[in-house]
């Protein structure tokens, strides 16, 4: 158990670093490759979880391809190394109430008494395989799933139609 | 659990470890005799003009942003198809219907123009 | 976790290592030779007897070549972008059996780094798709406009292929009911899944060379077009370092090629003789790679738009087309 501690930590530690470096880097090239690394150090939590399968989807989809368009519109704009404008002037004191608020929320569900105590039940060793989540998403989670089709063909038409402009012009 | 993928880390730490080591090698052994034409980009001989990094087009967001969206397609047929043999031809519907509506996007593209190269 | 362990799993990992590197250093002697034969002309040979010493003078000569950075680059990512190539190209083994299990001197040996995992197949996608990063900040950091363009063709190439893949697995997964690596070779006991999946494995080959940046989509070696693509600017063992990615990566997507359709380390007599197991694996994965090399030979290089179309509006509805007539046929055949 302990080991498991240290390394949660460690990764978390990692983590942390990693999506702090993210924000503070002015290239943002850069600050994309943090992100990476970002959720490459998730999916290892993932998989200190015993989720095996979402650990290895992270890393197709979220370090493999959405990141892949985060360079792409990067390239795209051509701002690798341009700061941004200036600071907007409401953008501090709302942070800021939102910060506070997000902490206020943190500490009450920490304080409540109703957090499972004790030990946990002991996993299975299907847990988190691709059959265990295919039996579920198939039978339970059938209509969530179904609708995630139609969430993909909605960005994807967007896509489409917002780039269909300068397509045309680049022709 | 965990220690079934402990041998990959492994394998990822050396691996990472070589890599560093051959630019390593490349950098002790390598002369250096730098000057500034050898530092110009590389354009065939031709005086180099313009800025080495200039914006791409709006065609490659759009490739990414269908890869995307493809790829979670794929990845919600994998476990899909660990199941196929339990779930049997309600799953095939199941995942008819997915697929069809994400087909549907694609032929919307491919009449678009979406996927043609100028 | 015991050291015994530790100390087996390094060795394991040592293994797969150094199958890519010597796998890299022969196999470019091995294309050399192959081509240099089909278009009747002898190749390399006077390096050691039929040219075997030929890999160790090329590795020499680019130890000692000038390591060129550009004033425009950025430094950091220049040099890490070579590494980012070639780690995932060095890991992908790690989820393919080289063997079954072996008993030797009372004993009983596993051939494998993590086969058993059950998202084997999974990884070799998660991998892969990692492996695109290289090449792009590549291009980025050079601060080269051909390899910048270089690199974000090759990217998009890359990603668009990926799908076709990705696709090209899920019939031996159905078939076998399983993610895991160890449970597809297992699979193809009686009969491999080349014979069921052909057009699987058509489409995977196809998507394979296209993913690998090897000919007829070889984009990054245009040169009457982007000079050289996303490595224009390296030199020496920067570039050996993209050079052994892109073998390295042949090497593995024959293996994977070979587990996934071709029955694996699986042979005759492989229960009465198990060792024969890595025999099997590298007969198959030469064939492959001798086919690979035989496709440089015989086609013309794709032109990019013909490329990108033949990978979106071909390969991937095919890819699809194969997933559910396979479903139909598992579904209503039982098994």
């Amino acid at each position: 158990m302990t080991i498991d501690l240290v390394l949660f930590f460690g990764l978390a530690l990692i983590a942390v670093v990693a999506a702090i470096a993210m924000i503070a880097s002015r290239n943002a090239v850069y600050s994309a490759l943090f992100l990476v690394f970002n959720f490459l150090t998730v999916a290892t939590l993932y998989l200190l979880l015993n989720a095996a399968f979402i650990a290895v989807v992270q890393v197709t989809v979220y370090a493999g391809a959405i990141m892949v368009l985060f360079l792409f519109v990067i390239m795209l704009l051509g701002t690798e190394r341009e700061s941004i404008g200036g600071r907007i002037r409401w953008q501090m004191p709302l942070s800021i109430v939102l910060g506070l608020a997000l902490a206020g929320e943190l500490a009450y569900v920490l304080l409540r008494n109703d957090i499972v105590q004790g030990p946990l039940a002991d996993l299975t060793v299907e847990f988190g395989s691709p059959a265990s989540i295919g039996r579920v998403l198939f039978n339970e989670y059938l209509v969530p799933f179904e609708v995630t089709s139609i969430l993909l063909l909605v960005a994807m038409i967007g896509a489409i139609v917002i780039t269909r402009k300068q397509r045309e012009e680049g022709k | 659990m965990l220690a079934e993928y402990l041998p990959i880390v492994v394998l990822i730490v050396l691996a990472t470890g070589l890599a560093f080591i051959v630019v390593a090698l490349g950098h002790l052994f390598g002369p250096r005799k730098p000057n500034p034409v050898k530092a110009e980009p590389y354009e065939s001989g031709m005086r180099p003009y313009g800025p080495g990094r200039r914006r791409v087009s709006v065609h490659f967001y759009l490739i990414a942003v269908l890869f995307i969206l493809f790829d979670i397609e794929i990845v919600f047929i994998l476990p899909w198809a660990v199941v196929l043999r339990e779930i049997k031809m309600v799953g095939l519907i199941e995942m008819a219907v997915f697929i069809g509506v994400l087909l549907a996007g694609l032929i919307y593209a491919w009449k678009t123009g979406a996927l043609e190269w100028e | 976790m015991s050291l015994a362990l530790l100390i087996e799993w390094s060795l394991k990992s040592v293994v797969i290592i150094l199958v890519i590197l010597g796998g890299f250093a022969y196999l470019t002697l091995f294309e050399r030779r192959v081509l240099a034969r089909m278009q009747t002309r002898i190749g390399p040979n006077r390096a050691g007897p039929w040219g075997l010493l030929q890999p160790v003078a090329d590795g020499v000569k680019l130890i000692f070549n000038e390591e060129l950075i550009p004033a425009q680059a950025d430094k950091v990512l220049f040099l890490l972008a070579p590494v980012i190539t070639v780690v995932p190209a060095l890991i992908l083994l790690a989820v393919i059996p080289f063997g079954p299990e072996v008993t030797l001197f009372g004993r009983s040996y596993y051939l494998g780094l993590a086969s058993n995992v059950n998202v084997g197949v999974l990884y070799i996608l998660a991998v892969s798709s990692i492996a695109v990063y290289g090449i792009v900040i590549a291009g980025w950091a050079s601060g080269n406009k051909y390899a910048l363009l270089g690199g974000v063709r090759s990217t998009a190439q890359m990603v668009s292929y990926e799908l076709a893949l990705a696709l090209a697995f899920v019939g031996p997964i159905m078939l076998a009911g399983s993610m895991s690596v160890d449970a597809i070779i297992e699979g193809q006991r009686h009969l491999w899944y080349v014979i069921l999946q052909p057009l699987g494995f058509l489409i995977f080959l196809i998507a394979a060379v296209a993913e690998i940046n090897r000919a007829p989509f070889d984009m990054p070696e245009a040169e009457q077009e982007l000079v050289a693509g996303y490595h224009a600017e390296y030199s020496g063992m920067k570039f050996a370092l993209f050079f052994m990615a892109e073998y390295g990566k042949m090497i593995a997507v024959s293996f994977i090629a070979a587990t996934m359709f071709l029955g694996g380390y699986l042979g005759p007599f492989i229960d009465r003789w198990p060792l024969l197991g890595p025999i099997y694996l590298f007969i198959k994965v030469v064939a492959l790679l001798f086919f690979i090399v035989w496709l440089r030979a015989t086609f013309p290089r794709f032109r990019y738009d013909q490329l990108m179309a033949f990978g979106w509006k071909i390969l991937l509805p095919l890819g699809l087309l194969n997933v559910v007539v396979t479903g139909v046929i598992i579904v209503l055949v039982g098994g």
